[in-house]
C-alpha cells in the first residue's frame, strides 16, 4: 500500500459537482440493455450523493463515475473509470459511466492526444477513488463508533470484523458526502487490483450496436438548423466574392453568407492550426438541401499565396537534405572521420506523402450562441482550447461558454484542431439560432491539417567486423522537422550526427496519430534491417547488440537518451520468443522485424507475409508491448491491433497529392484506405508485466509496423521499398 | 417536394421531401434515425448501409423515390432488444474502437449471414470489403461474424 498526500488538485475532490444528476446516464451492465425492464428501472437509485467531482454514489450502492477525457475510440471512457472504481473498491457491475463536460475546476488535462490520458490521469483517478473510499470508511467508523483503521472494504461493502457489522456503500453515501476530505489516502497495492488488469467491455458497446445517438453528427435539438461550409478549393486561394441570389431561393435554404472565422486580431490557440480565415456558410433545414445549394453556389476565389504541387514539395525536401544544418540536433564523435575508416557505407533515402486523417465521422459541431451565452456540443479532442478560442472570437468570458463532448467517430489528431467548433459558433451567432455544422467528406479531406510530407536520409558506416561505427541522419518535413535526435540509435553509436530541416508550406499540417514517429520509425527500422544484412547479422541480434552497448557503455550522457535500453531490448526478446524467430524465413512466410519507442511505450513486432498468395498477404503479426501496468487487456489489444492495421494501411495505400495547391484526392474513390481483405489474418499481442506506472497505447503500435512490413516485403519480393505509399501499379499486399 | 409513405423498421412513415433525397438523409434528418451513418456520400465506405428488403444497400445512393413498397431496416430496427446474433457477437468480441462505422458493418454482416450462414474467411472478406473501418477493427469484425454464424447455426 502507498500512502500519498491528496494535494493533487484537492479541489477536484472537495467541490460538489455541478454535474450531479445532470447529463445523459449511459448505462453499464444490466442498465445497458436497450429496453430496461420495470424492475431494472426500479433498481435505479432514488437519490445520488456527490462524493467528489469524479463520482457520486446512489442510495442503493450504484456508483456513477465521470469519464473526464474525450473519447475518440481509444477507450478511455471505460479504462479511466476502471481506475477510479478500483481504488473506490466497488463492484464494476454497479458502475454507470458518464462523459464529463469540460470542467477545468474539477478535471485536469481534458484532452485526447499523445497517448497521454492514462499516463497523466493515473494518479488523479486513483486518488479520486481512494478519497471516496476513505470518506465512506470514515462515515462507517462514526456510525459504528469503531476505529476507521479496523474497517475494510470489498466490492462496495464496508465491514468491521470485530463487531460483525457491515453496510453497502449506498447506506453510508449520504454521511460520507459530509465527511472531511482526507489529507492523505492509502492507495491499493498493485497485487490487490481486482478491476485493473481484467477484461472489461466497452461501456458504450450496447449503444453502438443498436445505433443510439452518441456522436456529434447525431445531435438533434429543437429548432436546430443545418449548416455547411464552402472553403477555398486550393491552398493559396482566399475568398473573394459570390453570387447568392439563385441559391438563397432554393428549397429549405435559410441563408448563405461569407464568415470571418478568424478575423485579424483574434487571439488564436495552437488548436486553431490549419484554420481558414474566411469561408462561406450555407444554412438550411436539412443536410441534403444544404448539399444541393453547395453544388449550385458559385464562389469566386482569388490567389493570395503560392500554389504548391507535390513535385515541388519533393524537390524542395531533396534540396534541404543536400544541405548541412546550421546546427546539429545531436553530435557524438566525428562521423566524417568514421566514414573514412569504414569498410562499408550504406546510404538510403526514404519518403512519405501528406496524409489526411479521414476520421469516419466527418468534422461537425453543434452551436447555440446568443448574446448572453454559448452552448457547444460535439467531437473535440481539445475542449479547453476550443473554449479559449471561442472566448476571444465571441468576445465572451469562458464562464458563459459551455462545452460538452460527444463520443467521437475517430480522432487520430484531426480533432485536436477545433476550427470547426469556432466555425459553428460564428454561424450560430449570425443566424441567432442553434445550428449543427456538418462537413461533407470532400470538405473534410481537402481542408488541410494533414500529416506532413517527409524525407529522411540515413548513412551508416560498418567496420570490417560488421560493427556499426557511424550513423548520420538528416530529416526534413513540411512545417515539421521530423527527427527525434535522442532516440535510438543515439547512445549506441560512437559517431552520431542528427540534422533536421523544416520546409515551409501553405498546405496546412497537424498532428496525425503518432506524429513524426508514424514515418521515421518505419524508415529507420527498414534502414537498420539493411545495415544488419550488410553486417551479415541477424536483424534482432544486431539490434540487441546495440541496446547492449547502451546498457553497458552508452555514448554521451545516458540522461540525454529518450529511451530505456533495457525495456527496449525487453520487448524485442519477448517478440523473438513468441514468434519463434529463427531468421527472416519461417514456414514459407517472409518475415520482418521492427521495434520502436514512442509516447512513453515500447513496441516490437514480427510480421509474416504469406508467400503462397499473389500478392502476398499479411498473415500474422506478433506484437510485444511494454506500457507498464495494463488497465484493460481486452481494450489494450484492440488499440494494438488497430494501430497495426492503420500503419500497414497508410504506408501501403494512402496519400494526399497536390497540383497548383489543389488536393488531388477528395473522397474514398481516390484516397485509398486499407480494407478487410488487406488486413492481417491474425494479430497476437503480448505485454511485459513489470508493474511500472501505465503509459498509453493509442499510438505506439502504429509506427514500428511499417518497418516490419517493409522488411517482410523485401524478404518476399527481393525489393526494398523506400517511398510510401508502397503500392505501385501492381498490388504489393492484399 | 413530394409525399412518400415508407416502411421503416416495421412502421409506416409519411414524409414530404424532394424525390431525389437519399434515404440516408431521410432517415437521419427527417425520421431522426441517426444510427445510419454518413461517411462519404458516394457509396465507397459502407457507413450508411441499411437493408432494403433482405439486401444490404448504401442508403446514400438510394433516392427516397426508388424505395416504393420495399421495407427498410436500419440498425435501430435490426432487433427489438439489441440481441440479434450479430449484435451479440459484436459485444462479445468487443469489436469497436470509435464505433462510428459499426452500424454499417453490422447491417452488411447481418444481410450477408442471412444469404450465407456458413461463410469461409475469404467469403467474409469479400462480402465486407466495401465497409471501411478507419480504426482498423477488421480482425475483430471477422471473428465476430464467425462467432455470430456459429451461434445462429447452433
Amino acid at each position: 500500500m502507498t500512502l500519498i498526500k491528496t494535494t493533487y488538485n484537492r479541489r477536484s475532490f472537495i467541490k460538489s459537482s455541478a454535474l450531479a444528476g445532470g447529463g445523459m446516464v449511459i448505462g453499464f451492465s444490466w442498465l445497458a440493455s436497450c429496453n430496461p425492464t420495470p424492475e431494472q428501472v426500479n433498481n435505479m437509485p432514488k437519490e445520488w450523493f456527490d462524493i467528489n467531482g469524479f463520482l457520486k454514489i446512489g442510495d442503493n450502492g450504484m456508483v456513477t463515475i465521470m469519464s473526464p477525457n474525450p473519447e475518440i475510440g481509444q477507450n478511455v471512457k471505460t479504462s479511466m473509470p476502471m481506475i477510479v472504481a478500483e481504488e473506490l473498491d466497488t463492484d464494476w457491475d454497479n458502475v454507470i459511466v458518464e462523459q464529463a463536460p469540460l470542467n477545468t475546476d474539477i478535471f485536469q488535462r481534458q484532452l485526447a492526444g499523445g497517448s497521454q490520458s492514462i499516463r497523466a490521469g493515473w494518479q488523479g483517478l486513483r486518488m479520486a477513488g481512494a478519497t471516496a473510499r476513505h470518506m465512506l470508511i470514515a462515515a462507517a467508523a462514526e456510525a459504528w463508533q469503531v476505529p476507521a483503521s479496523e474497517i475494510t472494504t470489498a466490492a462496495g461493502i464496508i465491514s468491521h470484523k470485530a463487531s460483525n457489522k457491515s453496510a453497502g456503500y449506498g447506506e453510508m453515501a449520504s454521511s460520507a458526502a459530509t465527511m472531511a476530505v482526507p489529507e492523505e489516502v492509502t492507495l491499493k497495492d498493485i497485487k490487490d487490483f481486482v478491476i485493473i488488469g481484467t477484461d472489461r467491455r466497452n461501456v458504450d458497446g450496447p449503444n453502438i450496436v443498436t445505433g443510439k445517438s452518441l456522436f456529434g453528427i447525431d445531435i438533434q435539438e429543437e429548432g436546430m438548423l443545418i449548416a455547411m461550409i464552402v472553403h477555398p478549393p486550393a491552398f493559396g486561394f482566399s475568398y473573394k466574392s459570390m453570387d447568392t441570389e439563385s441559391v438563397k431561393s432554393m428549397a429549405g435554404i435559410k441563408d448563405v453568407f461569407p464568415i470571418d472565422v478568424y478575423p485579424e486580431g483574434m487571439e488564436k490557440q495552437w488548436s486553431d492550426g490549419g484554420s481558414i480565415a474566411k469561408m462561406v456558410a450555407i444554412v438550411g433545414e436539412s443536410t441534403w438541401q444544404c448539399m444541393m445549394a453547395k453544388k449550385a453556389l458559385n464562389v469566386e476565389w482569388e490567389k493570395t499565396s503560392t500554389l504548391e504541387s507535390t513535385s515541388g514539395h519533393d524537390e524542395a525536401l531533396t534540396k534541404l537534405l543536400n544541405t548541412s544544418a546550421k546546427e546539429a540536433a545531436r553530435k557524438d564523435g566525428d562521423v566524417a572521420k568514421a566514414f573514412k575508416s569504414a569498410s562499408q557505407i550504406i546510404e538510403r533515402t526514404f519518403s512519405a506523402p501528406f496524409l489526411a486523417h479521414n476520421t469516419m465521422e466527418p468534422m461537425n459541431f453543434y452551436a447555440d450562441v446568443t448574446a448572453e451565452r454559448a452552448i457547444l456540443n460535439g467531437p473535440i479532442q481539445t475542449p479547453e482550447f476550443l473554449e479559449k478560442s471561442l472566448a476571444s472570437r465571441l468576445d465572451m468570458p469562458v464562464e458563459k461558454i459551455d462545452i460538452k463532448m460527444t463520443r467521437m467517430g475517430g480522432g487520430f489528431g484531426r480533432r485536436l484542431y477545433g476550427t470547426f467548433g469556432v466555425e459553428a459558433a460564428v454561424i450560430s451567432q449570425k443566424m441567432q439560432a442553434p445550428i449543427k455544422l456538418v462537413y461533407s467528406r470532400e470538405d473534410d479531406m481537402t481542408q488541410g491539417t494533414y500529416r506532413p510530407t517527409y524525407k529522411v536520409k540515413y548513412k551508416a558506416g560498418l567496420d570490417k567486423d560488421g560493427n556499426l561505427i557511424a550513423w548520420h541522419v538528416k530529416g526534413a518535413g513540411s512545417n515539421d522537422d521530423l527527427i527525434f535526435e535522442n532516440r535510438f540509435p543515439a547512445g549506441a553509436v560512437d559517431n552520431y550526427l542528427a540534422e533536421k530541416f523544416i520546409l515551409d508550406t501553405n498546405v496546412t499540417t497537424g498532428a496525425w496519430r503518432a506524429p513524426r514517429s508514424n514515418f521515421v520509425a518505419g524508415a529507420e527500422q527498414a534502414f537498420i534491417d539493411e545495415v544488419a544484412e550488410a553486417a551479415g547479422k541477424d536483424p534482432i541480434e544486431f539490434r540487441l547488440e546495440l541496446f547492449d552497448r547502451v546498457i553497458k557503455s552508452p555514448v554521451g550522457d545516458p540522461e540525454n537518451n529518450d529511451y530505456d535500453p533495457k525495456r527496449y531490448a525487453g520487448v524485442l526478446k519477448l517478440v523473438k520468443e513468441k514468434s519463434g524467430w529463427d531468421g527472416n524465413q519461417k514456414n514459407g512466410a517472409a518475415r520482418g522485424v521492427s521495434a520502436y519507442y514512442c509516447h512513453n511505450s515500447y513496441v516490437a513486432q514480427v510480421l509474416d507475409l504469406a508467400k503462397d498468395t499473389n500478392p502476398p498477404k499479411v498473415d500474422k503479426v506478433w506484437c510485444a508491448v511494454d506500457c507498464g501496468i495494463i488497465i484493460n487487456p481486452m481494450a489494450a489489444k484492440n488499440q494494438i491491433e488497430g494501430g497495426i492495421i492503420d500503419g500497414i494501411g497508410h504506408a501501403t495505400y494512402s496519400q494526399m497529392t497536390f497540383e497548383d495547391g489543389k488536393p488531388q484526392q477528395s473522397n474514398f474513390d481516390t484516397y485509398r484506405l486499407i480494407r478487410h481483405k488487406e488486413a492481417p489474418k491474425e494479430i497476437e499481442s503480448y505485454f511485459v508485466d513489470n508493474g511500472i506506472d501505465p503509459t498509453g497505447l493509442g499510438e505506439p503500435s502504429l509506427p514500428p509496423v511499417i518497418g516490419a512490413l517493409s522488411n517482410a516485403l523485401y524478404r518476399a519480393t527481393g525489393q526494398r521499398h523506400y517511398n510510401q505509399p508502397f503500392i505501385t501499379e501492381k498490388p504489393l499486399i492484399g | 417536394m413530394a409525399n412518400f409513405s415508407l416502411k421503416v423498421n416495421g412502421k409506416t412513415e409519411q414524409i414530404d421531401v424532394d424525390p431525389a433525397t437519399p434515404m440516408l438523409w431521410v432517415l437521419r434528418d427527417h425520421l431522426k434515425l441517426v444510427g445510419t451513418k454518413f461517411g462519404c456520400g458516394i457509396a465507397q465506405c459502407g457507413a450508411c448501409t441499411v437493408h432494403l428488403g433482405d439486401n444490404a444497400v448504401r442508403s446514400c445512393q438510394l433516392p427516397v423515390s426508388a424505395v416504393g413498397e420495399q421495407t427498410i431496416t436500419t440498425i435501430e430496427g435490426l432487433s427489438e432488444n439489441g440481441d440479434h446474433p450479430v449484435q451479440k457477437a459484436w459485444i462479445e468480441e468487443d469489436v469497436y474502437q470509435c464505433g462510428y462505422c459499426q452500424a454499417g458493418q453490422i447491417m452488411n454482416a447481418s444481410a450477408f449471414l442471412k444469404r450465407n450462414p456458413n461463410p469461409s474467411d475469404v467469403e467474409i472478406e469479400d462480402a465486407m470489403n466495401g465497409n471501411i473501418c478507419r480504426c482498423g477493427t477488421y480482425t475483430r469484425i471477422k471473428k465476430a461474424i464467425k462467432n455470430a454464424a456459429n451461434t445462429s447455426n447452433a
